[in-house]
């Protein structure tokens, strides 16, 4: 509504850029005192008074702004940054003498919070946060600190960017954030999220879920030339140069005059990872059929015991 | 562990308790949280693949609304920990008290979560202290209210971590050396699977009928090891956008092209 900026500059209260800052800062805390009751309410009053202190200077017209926010409230916590802008453009009119009610305030929290949910998660949850962790883990089990700390600092810039920006940008368009929001820009973003997240969890399930069974399915033995010759190496460092010469034309069936073939090599042959798919999909029936995953997580433990004592994985 | 250490595990332990609820600088992420332990304790190398092997388990698990998710922040910081005594007793290698730490990190987490349920249930009290404060115009009551139940969520792991300090580091390795291999192999094997329950989660939040190629897409270009994640990030990318677009356009021509023309074999059918 252009009638919100027009209010901000020339009715008696203005919350300027400090003061929603503050409420920016704040709002970090927004899940703090998270609650069975009304859940992410005692945060966002706490994130709320910093405005209220500006727009109310009579203490009656506080005790009903703080009421008024201590009412039920919970989103994704990033997403809650352009509500809160919305809700200070809707307070600072209010406060100015415009007929905004409580219900009025409370319906665009609510309306707001349910679709903005919606696509946080998956954005934030199941799409920025695997892609960057996953990213920092791969360099960290290498033992390298650049992972932990790229994970980090990736992640507190994007972060502390959205909170800001989006704040701003739902303060200054207000109310019509509504209308922006139903012009299915939303929808996309979601899609394209749950686009590169499957691909991306396809990829980690094939390199990081690791299934491996040990039962040799034949020894073949190997013509001469297809493995080192161990016994008739020249002496010296050139025996250990033709060794590696030969290793590294032939890989590692050459260290052994027979070829272990083993139940894994057979498996990667059809399709590399295809246990592990297995082993996901399997996860993801049991998880749609209520299992706890933490059932199902001890269950694979109690399986790969079984597996090392029986001797097959 | 000197009482330096241990005031610094504290530290890191409230940091991470705090960002369990939160949610906002990752402090409870094991990539995070285990690596700092391992920092204030002298085990940094140690601490960072411990960590970077949680985060692979606890990538899917996420704070939403009711789901059960299990808890990063006891699981990373208790682990560390333990793994930190395992290493500072001596005889133990340090490949083992890492696998032996990432079974162990399951059990806990679950621990972690019933803290949290507790937590949860105490802060509802404290927001009935905000409501009397709100009553009476006590803005600065709120925010002792709000700190004191960011406090609450800190301590929730602090204490255990403080707790877990205290055990000599002889009794940790020698449980740990008293392990028989079959055990400590067998973990280590379960270890490898269980990153497919957090991938799973993510998946059944995600999957539609849509986007299920695209998982399998990625699942076959994952084994060319020659693309790195971010290789693999910008495909990904790439294929959201033409998709979507595709799409787009799929939808504006529906309504012009008259007969249909974007389904040829539907249009003969039809004709037939």
């Amino acid at each position: 509504m252009a009638e919100n900026t027009a209010a901000a500059t020339t009715g008696q209260f203005h919350l300027d850029k400090k003061v929603r800052k503050q409420v920016m800062i704040r709002h970090q805390y927004l899940q703090g005192s998270w609650n069975y009751e009304r859940m992410q309410n005692g945060g966002w009053c706490y994130s709320m008074i910093p405005a209220i202190k500006v727009l109310y200077p009579k203490k009656e017209d506080q005790i009903a702004a703080l009421k008024r926010h201590l009412e039920f409230y919970n989103t994704h916590p990033y997403v809650s940054a352009p509500v809160i802008g919305v809700t200070l453009a809707m307070e600072e009119e209010r406060a100015n003498g415009a007929p905004i009610d409580d219900v009025a305030i409370q319906g665009v929290k609510v309306g707001l919070m349910g679709p903005l949910a919606g696509v946080g998660d998956p954005v934030f949850w199941y799409t920025v946060r695997p892609i960057l962790g996953a990213l920092g883990a791969s360099l960290a089990l290498a033992g390298s600190i650049v992972g932990p700390i790229l994970f980090f600092v990736l992640w507190n810039v994007i972060r502390l960017a959205f909170l800001w920006k989006t704040q701003e940008w739902g303060y200054s368009v207000g109310t019509s954030i509504a209308k922006d929001l139903s012009g299915g820009m939303l929808g996309k973003v979601t899609e394209g999220a749950s686009i590169l997240g499957m691909f991306i969890i396809g990829a980690l399930v094939e390199r990081w879920v690791s299934v491996k069974f040990t039962p040799v399915v034949a020894q073949i033995p190997q013509q001469s030339g297809a493995y080192i010759d161990w016994d008739n190496l020249p002496s010296g460092a050139d025996g250990i140069k033709a060794a590696l010469t030969q290793y590294d034309s032939i890989g590692s069936t050459a260290l052994s005059a027979t070829k272990t073939v083993t139940l894994q090599a057979n498996l990667d042959q059809l399709l590399p990872g295809l246990a592990a798919l297995g082993i996901t999909m399997l996860c993801c029936s049991l998880l749609k059929k209520k299992v706890s995953p933490i059932a199902i997580i001890l269950g694979l433990f109690a399986f790969g015991i079984i597996g090392r004592v029986l001797n097959f994985m | 562990m000197n009482p330096i250490n241990i005031v610094l595990v504290i530290i890191v332990a409230f940091l991470a308790g705090m960002e369990g609820i939160l949610d906002e600088w990752e402090f409870h992420q094991p990539l995070v949280a285990c690596t700092l332990i391992g920092l204030v304790t002298g085990h940094l190398q140690e601490g960072i693949i411990l960590g970077g092997s949680l985060q692979m388990i606890a990538l899917g698990w996420a704070n939403i609304g009711a789901a059960v998710a299990p808890d990063a922040a006891l699981a990373s910081v208790a682990s560390a920990i333990i793994m930190v005594l395992a290493l500072n007793g001596g005889s133990a290698n340090a490949t083992d008290a890492i696998n032996t730490s990432i079974a162990l990190a399951i059990p806990l987490s679950v621990a972690g979560l019933f803290l949290t349920m507790v937590c949860r249930t105490i802060a509802t009290a404290m927001v009935h202290g905000m409501d009397a404060c709100a009553e009476r115009d006590d803005m600065a009551g709120i925010d002792r209210w709000q700190i004191a139940a960011i406090c609450m969520q800190g301590l929730r792991i602090a204490i255990p971590a403080a707790c877990l300090c205290v055990i000599p580091a002889e009794v940790v390795t020698n449980a740990l050396n008293a392990m028989p291999a079959w055990l400590t192999g067998g973990m280590a094997v379960g270890g490898g699977m269980v990153a497919a329950v957090g991938y799973a989660m993510v998946i059944n939040m995600m999957a539609t009928k849509e986007v299920w190629p695209f998982f399998l897409i990625g699942f076959v270009l994952a084994s060319l090891s020659e693309l790195t994640l971010i290789a693999l990030g910008i495909i990904g990318i790439c294929f959201a956008i033409i998709y979507l677009y595709l799409k787009g356009l799929a939808k504006s021509g529906a309504g012009a092209a008259a007969a249909g023309s974007s389904d040829p074999l539907g249009d003969i059918l039809d004709n037939y």
